[in-house]
């Protein structure tokens, strides 16, 4: 019986490991691609097919190297994004903790409406972010865009921690309370380190959600804090697109999420076990 | 916080409402019209249209990404060197600026010099995603399947981690197979990550327009115009405010309605 089980699990596994692996081909695919466009010249891009880029080349790399506008939009982008991230965990962190322990009036209604602001185009919300930020003289500082994408992480982070909290058992807080803790200790030594693994993951969305956002950012952002993705629609110019200069970006955006989530490997894969509490 | 909502969401909602009652010739020559642009809007054949290419494809993404992110969340393994790589890679094209995900796999598929449109067309199939509605929409599919599969993935794999080892040891003691370990212990307590993934999900993919934009226009024909873009063409295109603005908050109502659904009919089956 329980030889026949394990036999079962064995092939059961397997079979969302092949998945997994064929999955990250599927991935890797279009990923080579973008690599191998950066490392071509336009010419050898808009030429013949060939699957290995005839003349590799730093060409595309060096001219985002060598233009100090390229760099500074990165320096941008990372300061509005670190603020935003941290803004939205401050905020999100006991917001999900009290929807995922108490019951009050119209709670799953008010749950519901956070999430309402993600749902209407970003571009009604142009208009009076740009107007009440030159009014308060915010415009064109990295706290603008991190403010304005709090629009949509806040209430993205709050859903996806609320699931996490609401699966941790409630007597983790009775244990907690009955052992004599106060709930500060409780809250920042007991409950936050077990979802630990839920912080992780919301933390790289709340990162991905505002690193990729364009119209906001563009919109907000004058000439002293252009952001990267602004930057970026810039090698689209008369002549056409610059696809060689336009890959080698794609490709050098991805490295501050890569940091992110190298950060936060070890709490994604961290489960909590019961039991450890006091 | 009411300030704050009344300046970030009431107010330009409200002035997209004001839009949508009037006929503006310019600004300063309007005339009230009452329902007549929603009369209109819903009557618009191009409109039903694009709205039910839309609810395909939402429907379609929703219904391959869900269940392939969760094979990939189970397949991940736990505590091996190459955790960290592989989740790494499943971040990747989640990091790309959305314009940038369009140009690779503009590139990409081109059937003349991309290593896909190539690829396919050296197998003997005619591939041409310019020219064929069909492979346009099945090539869209693929590109937001390679994009957002990843935001279930890592999702799920969170929540499966979160899951204390007790529980599957008590399990594998009741003799409770894969399918029925998956069943009552994994999907129940994935539950909270999946109703924002699948929420996620429905409202991008029911926004989406920077993808198809810059991957085939909307074309070929209207073969892969969704709502946004329909709705950018009138209101930018042919500066229609009024009708632009009935469209704007019917779309914006059935985003809302369909989340509502979903969301009341999860909330419901947990309480029963």
């Amino acid at each position: 019986m329980k030889r026949s089980l394990m036999k079962h699990s064995a092939v059961k596994h397997s079979m969302s490991r092949w998945v997994l692996v064929g999955y990250g081909i599927y991935l890797a695919v279009p990923l080579y691609w973008l690599l191998s466009m950066a490392m071509r010249t336009n010419a050898d891009i808009a030429g013949d097919f060939s699957f290995f880029p005839s003349a590799p080349t730093f060409s595309n790399f060096v001219e985002i190297f060598s233009n100090p506008v390229w760099y500074q939009a990165f320096g941008n982008s990372l300061t509005y994004v670190a603020i935003n991230t941290v803004l939205s965990l401050l905020v999100a962190i006991p917001a999900a903790y009290s929807f995922s322990r108490y019951r009050f009036l119209g709670d799953k209604q008010l749950f519901f409406w956070l999430l309402t602001n993600r749902m209407a185009p970003p571009a009604v919300f142009l208009l009076p972010f740009f107007q009440l930020y030159s009014a308060i003289g915010l415009f064109d500082t990295p706290l603008a865009v991190a403010l304005a994408h709090c629009l949509f992480t806040v209430p993205l982070s709050v859903w996806i921690l609320e699931g996490f909290f609401s699966a941790v058992p409630k007597e983790l807080d009775e244990m907690a309370r009955i052992d004599g803790h106060s709930f500060l200790y409780f809250f920042f030594r007991i409950f936050i380190p077990v979802n630990r693994g839920a912080i992780g993951v919301t933390l790289f969305f709340c990162f991905m959600f505002s690193w990729v956002e364009l119209l906001l950012a563009r919109t907000l952002s004058g000439a002293e804090s252009k952001p990267i993705v602004v930057v970026m629609t810039r090698t689209i110019s008369a002549s056409g697109i610059d696809w060689g200069v336009l890959a080698a970006a794609g490709v050098l955006t991805v490295l501050p999420g890569i940091l992110v989530v190298w950060f936060v490997r070890k709490d994604l894969v961290k489960g909590f076990a019961l039991g450890r509490v006091s | 916080m009411v300030l704050i909502v009344a300046f970030s969401a009431v107010i330009p909602l409200m002035t997209v409402v004001n839009y949508s009652v009037q006929d503006i010739l310019d600004f300063n020559t309007r005339f009230f019209v009452g329902f007549d642009w929603y009369r209109e809007t819903l009557n618009d054949p191009r409109f039903i249209d694009a709205f039910w290419r839309q609810i395909g494809f939402s429907l379609t993404v929703i219904a391959i990404e869900i269940p392939l992110g969760i094979m990939v969340a189970k397949g991940i393994p736990k505590a091996s060197r190459y955790t960290p790589l592989i989740l790494i890679l499943l971040a990747l094209p989640l990091l790309i600026p959305w314009n940038v995900v369009a140009t690779i796999w503009q590139m990409f598929a081109r059937p003349d010099i991309g290593l896909l449109g190539v690829s396919i067309n050296a197998l003997g199939i005619d591939y041409n995603y310019t020219a064929s509605p069909i492979q346009a929409w099945l090539t869209i599919v693929a590109m937001d399947v390679w994009h957002w599969t990843s935001l279930v993935a890592l999702l799920s794999f969170a929540g499966l981690s979160a899951i204390p080892g007790p529980f599957y040891q008590a399990a594998e003691l009741d003799g409770a197979g894969k399918w029925q370990v998956f069943r009552l212990i994994e999907l129940p307590r994935l539950r909270g990550v999946l109703v924002i993934a699948v929420l996620l999900r429905l409202m991008d993919s029911f926004m989406i327009y920077t993808e198809p934009f810059v991957l085939t226009g909307g074309g070929p024909g209207n073969a892969t115009t969704f709502l946004s873009q329909y709705l950018t063409t009138m209101a930018v295109g042919q500066f229609d405010l009024g009708p632009a603005a009935a469209f704007s908050v019917i779309y914006f109502l059935f985003i809302l309605l369909f989340c509502w659904l979903f969301y009341t009919s999860v909330i419901s089956r947990d309480e029963t």
